[in-house]
């Protein structure tokens, strides 16, 4: 069996020597093709004695094998060898930029508005609204607010143009989204549970003053909801709003035509190292006007004021983002510059919600 | 409204601390807007002695002086300090005003140092008047008697510190803008006692040689009550020192005595009170009448005001003298030679003097005060208190009283539910504490029937009792108390289908990379008429700037504008967008929702891939397109070029399903945005999100999806057709060919311009589509195939006189 095992150490060198493909097949054909010295062997195991054939045909079998096995080996060695070749050729500079995706942004109100529905929807509070251009019945008189009250002068209201021969009095841009209050009551009737977030308008223009501004109406309308109602949904709004563990509100008297008792609400806060915290620290900030809706507000809206009471309330919301945010400029929210929408904007999908958090 | 501790205490006994007194005042609605407390500045200047001065030797007009001050106050241990002084009457023996090194010197701004001046230690200061910013006095340093209590504050001995506190009045309480009023809300709360006020009538010596009527017109409503007496023999002159301090600390400027004293009043009691230089009231009446309209007045703020018919004037025999409640007259006013005044006390009618005010822009401290409402009841007494006061200060003799009208009957009773603070606030407050809260306040108590007093108008009901009793109880006191869910269990959706809408056009159009913007909802008139407004019924009566004239009639102009002023920032390339309302009408309603895009510049910036191209009309189209499918609108509409005079007639089009229009996208028309200054070109698109229809039938279940398991053929198709026939034309003719199998077509490829024109003809040019053909029975013979094809070619040629591309 020497010349087997010749054959085999032959073949074996030659493949592991084989420099390409070409090579390899010469050497498959030479030893396994069918004019090949294997093949020419297996052929004569037809003309040994069953005895030999015995010993000879599983080690031809055994040897075909294995040179089968080296062959294909080799050939997988080759084609990984001119792969890498080929990969180390392939060299791209990966410190270029990628391709540019273009990334639009939220602006901060819009944001703060789906944050505010968020929590409030959780509370049960549904989304009302109303017209921007507004009567003056439903911007003042429904509201308590005769022609000559002084707080109809310090609303600073602006007029829309009225034809010489139209006897009405002018429209007005709403001064706040309190007449949504009206709409919703009178449209629904009690009980009720709305917000009104929205754009709202006074002439007044300086560093902290815009003459459009935006702000959010709360309203809640049942058999016996007290002030003590409203400072828990306030307290709640604020601590989910604020992303702060704790709260404190100070409720203090104060004045608004359509609600009696009224209240000025006061956040405990901290402005140590010029940085604003809620819910710590020694220092009060007023940030809404809340109050029991007013009897004849309810009765303004088609609502029984022995029968039904509740809660209503106001606050700025480009006010709330800039405390939250940390956004110094009301008018900058109005100017549109890409620099400022791209700085405080938020991103497509950053979807404020209850369960992951309003802000990333 | 202004006031100083210590006019406070004039009514209130109390030994509260000024913090606790702030704080009250707040709490109780009455919130402190800002405190001037002069401790705060002067509290560290205390009375000392100049030991001994001796000469500089060093400066010839500086002396060196040994002070004996004391850092602990009076009777505490004394410290002597080297000063160094410029003053001429530093001298020994001088008792004067020490600060020590470390004070803030107001008069100065100066922090002193301990230091040398020409060699010699100064550790401290002597101060002048002027360094005390008490005057301009600098000829030397304070100067005192000696026997001024050393270790004094000086403040204190000159009775200096007397903290001014400024408070924001609610228009519904016209009571606390008279100091009486605020003492009587801290004396509820518990902050001391309101002092006993008896106001003595000065019995006439003579009877008033001036008359006063009201007209008829007036007395039902304008003015219901006139009264005043004559005072004669009067010397005017400036006023006390402790009256002109008082006036000074909250801002006014003493003027004379009798001026002086009708301020005080106006403040003190909130009882506002005119005083005419009887020589120059002409035939000793005065009439109460309203104006004719046309008459004049030179006022005493100096301006010459014409009345309007209607107003209220008081008028003697020749000509008006003053503004009813207003103001008074130039004329007939005080001067230091007046020594017979007649004294007016009036009530006025709170709408008229408002609205007589108003047209006349007139803010004086009577206006504000008559139109929220002084106390009718007070008119007399008040009367008497100031006769009393010029009697005290400018001698002279009182006449009778004379008046016109009666003192107008405020009396009115609510119901006192003490029940309803529990249920209205939420606070437990005892029954007897609520009734002694309200006696405190002035009301009477008869049985369970509350009447406010006369210088409340503001109560009006029962629930104001209830706010009167919290607010005094301190709403600060108030626990939150849960409020049930409405529906027990997870809370349902909220949102309508519109609002759905809103937020997501806006969140899709920040996924596409446009940039949000909030502008303003007035825009100026030129830019409005260029979007179709402008008109009157748009128009703002009372706009703030000539840029905010007009309610927008579209997102767009806005937008344009937003993008000027970032090119002009030096920003080429942007995508801007806005959701929210414009504006077709003025009447409440008249407004839409719209989403817009807009797109200025390049795609992208330059990068090595060359990504960089123009923004073109079809990136606008399909972000439109990309938004009505995230508002739901069905993906086969029809598109149009009627588009409106802003958009480029050749470049943009409508997207709409029948009449109703959901989206204009397209090029902007060059003339506007040249009128708004924006260099373009600009890409843009106005979606109106509310024509988008809602779904029939809203089922969250989906069609169920027919896979076919057999293989769909794609076949190409290149076309000659003339230059201005649309794809969409080609497409429908294409797709018409076998609705059953044709599953899609889509243009790939457009061959146009002057080569395609050199090869294919004149006014010529190439679509290329692919057609998908997607069998559901059997796989498509050759046959068949070659059939469809000859169908879409024969269908394309019909429609569009296309013929297939050698």
């Amino acid at each position: 069996m020497d010349a087997l095992t010749d054959l085999k150490a032959r073949y074996l060198t030659g493949i592991a020597a084989a420099g390409d493909e070409a090579a390899l097949e010469e050497l498959r054909l030479a030893a396994l093709g069918k004019k090949g010295e294997v093949s020419l062997k297996m052929r004569e195991l037809g003309q040994m004695s069953p005895d030999e054939r015995q010993t000879a045909g599983p080690a031809l079998n055994a040897l075909k094998d294995e040179l089968d096995a080296a062959l294909r080996a080799k050939r997988v060695a080759l084609a990984d060898a001119a792969l890498d070749e080929r990969l180390k050729a392939e060299w791209l500079d990966v410190t270029l930029p990628g391709r540019p995706r273009p990334r639009g942004t939220i602006h901060p109100v819009s944001q703060v508005m789906e944050e505010l529905t968020a929590i409030f929807a959780d509370m049960g509070f549904a989304v009302a609204e109303g017209p921007q251009i507004e009567t003056d019945w439903y911007n003042f008189d429904a509201l308590n607010i005769p022609p000559e009250h002084p707080a109809r002068q310090e609303h600073d209201t602006f007029f829309m143009a009225r034809a010489a021969d139209d006897p009405r009095p002018p429209h007005v841009l709403r001064t706040h989204t309190s007449p949504v209050q009206i709409r919703a009551m009178t449209a629904q009737g009690a009980p009720i549970r709305v917000i009104a977030p929205g754009r709202v308008y006074r002439m007044d223009m300086d560093q902290t003053h815009s003459p459009m501004f935006h702000q959010v109406e709360g309203l809640a309308i049942d058999r016996d909801l007290s002030m003590a109602n409203l400072k828990w949904v306030l307290e709640e709004f604020c601590r989910a709003f604020f992303e702060v563990p704790h709260v404190d509100l100070r409720f203090r008297a104060s004045h608004f035509p359509f609600t009696e008792p009224s209240a000025e609400v006061d956040i405990r806060c901290s402005w140590a190292g010029g940085q604003l915290k809620i819910g710590e620290g020694d220092s009060w900030m007023e940030i809404l006007g809340s109050g029991m809706v007013h009897p004849k507000v309810l009765k303004a809206a088609g609502v029984d004021p022995d029968q039904w009471q509740g809660f209503a309330f106001g606050m700025g919301i480009d006010r709330i983002a800039m405390l939250k945010y940390g956004i110094p400029d009301l008018r900058a929210f109005f100017e549109s510059d890409l620099r400022w929408l791209r700085h405080y904007g938020f991103a497509a999908l950053d979807l404020p919600t209850l369960q992951g958090g309003l802000s990333r | 409204m202004k006031f100083t501790l210590s006019w406070l205490k004039d009514h209130l006994e109390t030994e509260a601390p000024l913090g606790d007194i702030l704080y009250a005042l707040t709490d109780l609605g009455l919130e402190v807007e800002e405190v001037v407390d002069p401790a705060d500045r002067l509290g560290a200047f205390r009375i000392c002695r100049v030991i001994e001065a001796v000469q500089h030797p060093n400066a010839d007009r500086l002396r060196v002086c040994r002070v004996e001050t004391f850092p602990d106050g009076p009777g505490g241990r004394s410290e002597e300090v080297q000063v160094v002084c410029g003053a001429p009457n530093a001298r020994t023996g001088l008792v004067g005003v020490f600060a020590p090194a470390g004070t803030h010197v107001p008069g100065t701004g100066v922090d002193l140092k301990p230091g040398l001046i020409r060699g010699v230690e100064s550790n401290g200061m002597l101060c002048s008047e002027r360094e005390l910013e008490l005057s301009d006095n600098h000829d030397g340093i304070i100067d005192l008697p000696a026997d001024a209590p050393l270790g004094v504050r000086f403040i204190d001995w000159r009775g200096l510190n007397d903290p001014m506190i400024y408070i924001k009045i609610t228009p519904n309480r016209p009571d606390a803008l008279g100091v009486r009023g605020i003492a009587r809300d801290l004396a509820a709360r518990g902050l001391g006692t309101l002092k006993p006020q008896q106001i003595q009538p000065v019995a006439g010596a003579f009877p008033s040689p001036v008359s006063v009527q009201i007209d008829p017109a007036l007395k039902e409503k304008g003015c219901p009550l006139f009264a005043g007496r004559v005072i004669r023999g009067v010397k005017n002159g400036p006023s006390p020192l402790w009256l002109q301090a008082r006036l000074k600390a909250i801002g006014l400027r003493p003027i004379s005595a009798l001026v002086d004293i009708t301020n005080f009043f106006t403040f003190d009691q909130n009882r506002p009170l005119h005083v005419f230089d009887v020589a120059k009231v002409a035939g000793g009446a005065l009439r109460i009448h309203p104006a004719a309209g046309g008459e004049t007045l030179l006022a005493l703020d100096g301006k010459t005001y014409t009345f309007q018919p209607g107003m209220m004037a008081i008028s003697d025999a020749e000509q008006a003298e003053s503004l009813a409640g207003v103001m008074g007259g130039e004329h007939s006013g005080c001067t230091d030679a007046t020594t017979e005044v007649f004294l007016e006390s009036a009530y006025w009618d709170p709408i008229t003097v408002a609205t007589t005010g108003r047209a006349l822009k007139i803010n004086s401290d009577a206006r504000y005060r008559f139109e929220r409402g002084v106390d009718p009841a007070f008119t007399l007494p008040g009367l008497e208190a100031a006769t009393r006061m010029i009697l005290d200060l400018c001698g002279g003799e009182a006449s009778d009283v004379v008046m016109d009208g009666a003192v107008p009957d405020t009396r009115r009773a609510y119901r006192l539910d003490t029940a309803r603070v529990q249920s209205l606030v939420g606070m437990d407050i005892p029954a007897d504490a609520q009734r002694k809260t309200l006696v405190a306040l002035g009301f009477t108590l008869e049985g369970d029937m509350a009447f406010p007093p006369s210088w409340r108008p503001d109560v009006l009901g029962e629930a104001d009792l209830v706010e009167e009793v919290a607010r005094v109880a301190s709403l600060t006191k108030l626990v939150g108390r849960p409020m049930p869910r409405a529906r027990a269990g997870v809370p349902g959706p909220i949102l309508t289908p519109l609002q759905q809408r809103e937020k997501a056009a806006r969140r899709t159009l920040a996924a596409l990379g446009y940039n949000e913007c909030v502008t303003y909802s007035f825009i100026d008139g030129a830019a409005a008429a260029l979007f179709g407004g402008g008109q009157d019924a748009l128009r703002v009566e009372n706009p703030i700037s000539s840029e905010m004239t007009h309610m927008r009639p579209d997102l767009l102009p806005g937008l344009l504008q937003a993008a000027a002023r970032n090119q002009a920032r030096g920003f080429a390339d942007m995508a801007l967008f806005e959701v929210g309302p414009a504006f077709h009408g003025g009447e409440p309603g008249e407004q839409h929702l719209q989403a817009a895009g807009l797109l200025v510049g390049a795609t992208a910036a330059r990068d090595p891939f060359g990504s960089r191209r123009p923004a073109d009309l079809y990136d606008a189209k399909a972000d439109a397109e990309a938004v009505l499918a995230a508002l739901g609108a069905p993906a086969k509409m029809q598109i149009t070029r009627k588009v409106a005079g802003w958009w480029h007639p050749g470049r943009s089009g409508q997207m709409a399903l029948g009449p109703n229009v959901m989206a204009t996208f397209g090029e902007v028309h060059p003339k506007v945005l040249k009128a708004l200054d924006v260099k373009g070109p600009a890409m843009a698109f106005t979606i109106m999100v509310a024509n988008v229809p809602l779904p029939k039938v809203k089922t969250p279940t989906r069609p169920a999806l027919a896979l076919s398991g057999l293989q769909a053929v794609e076949r190409d198709f290149a076309f000659v057709v003339d230059a201005r026939v649309e794809a969409l034309t080609l497409l429908n003719a294409a797709q018409g060919a076998d609705k059953a199998l044709i599953e899609r077509v889509a243009v790939f490829d457009q061959f146009s311009g002057d080569k395609a024109e050199a090869q294919m003809g004149p006014g010529k040019k190439s679509l290329a589509i692919s057609v998908r053909l997607q069998p559901t029975d059997k796989t498509l013979t050759d046959e068949e195939i070659e059939a469809v094809s000859a169908k879409i070619v024969e269908k394309v040629a019909k429609a569009t006189g296309g013929i297939l591309r050698g």
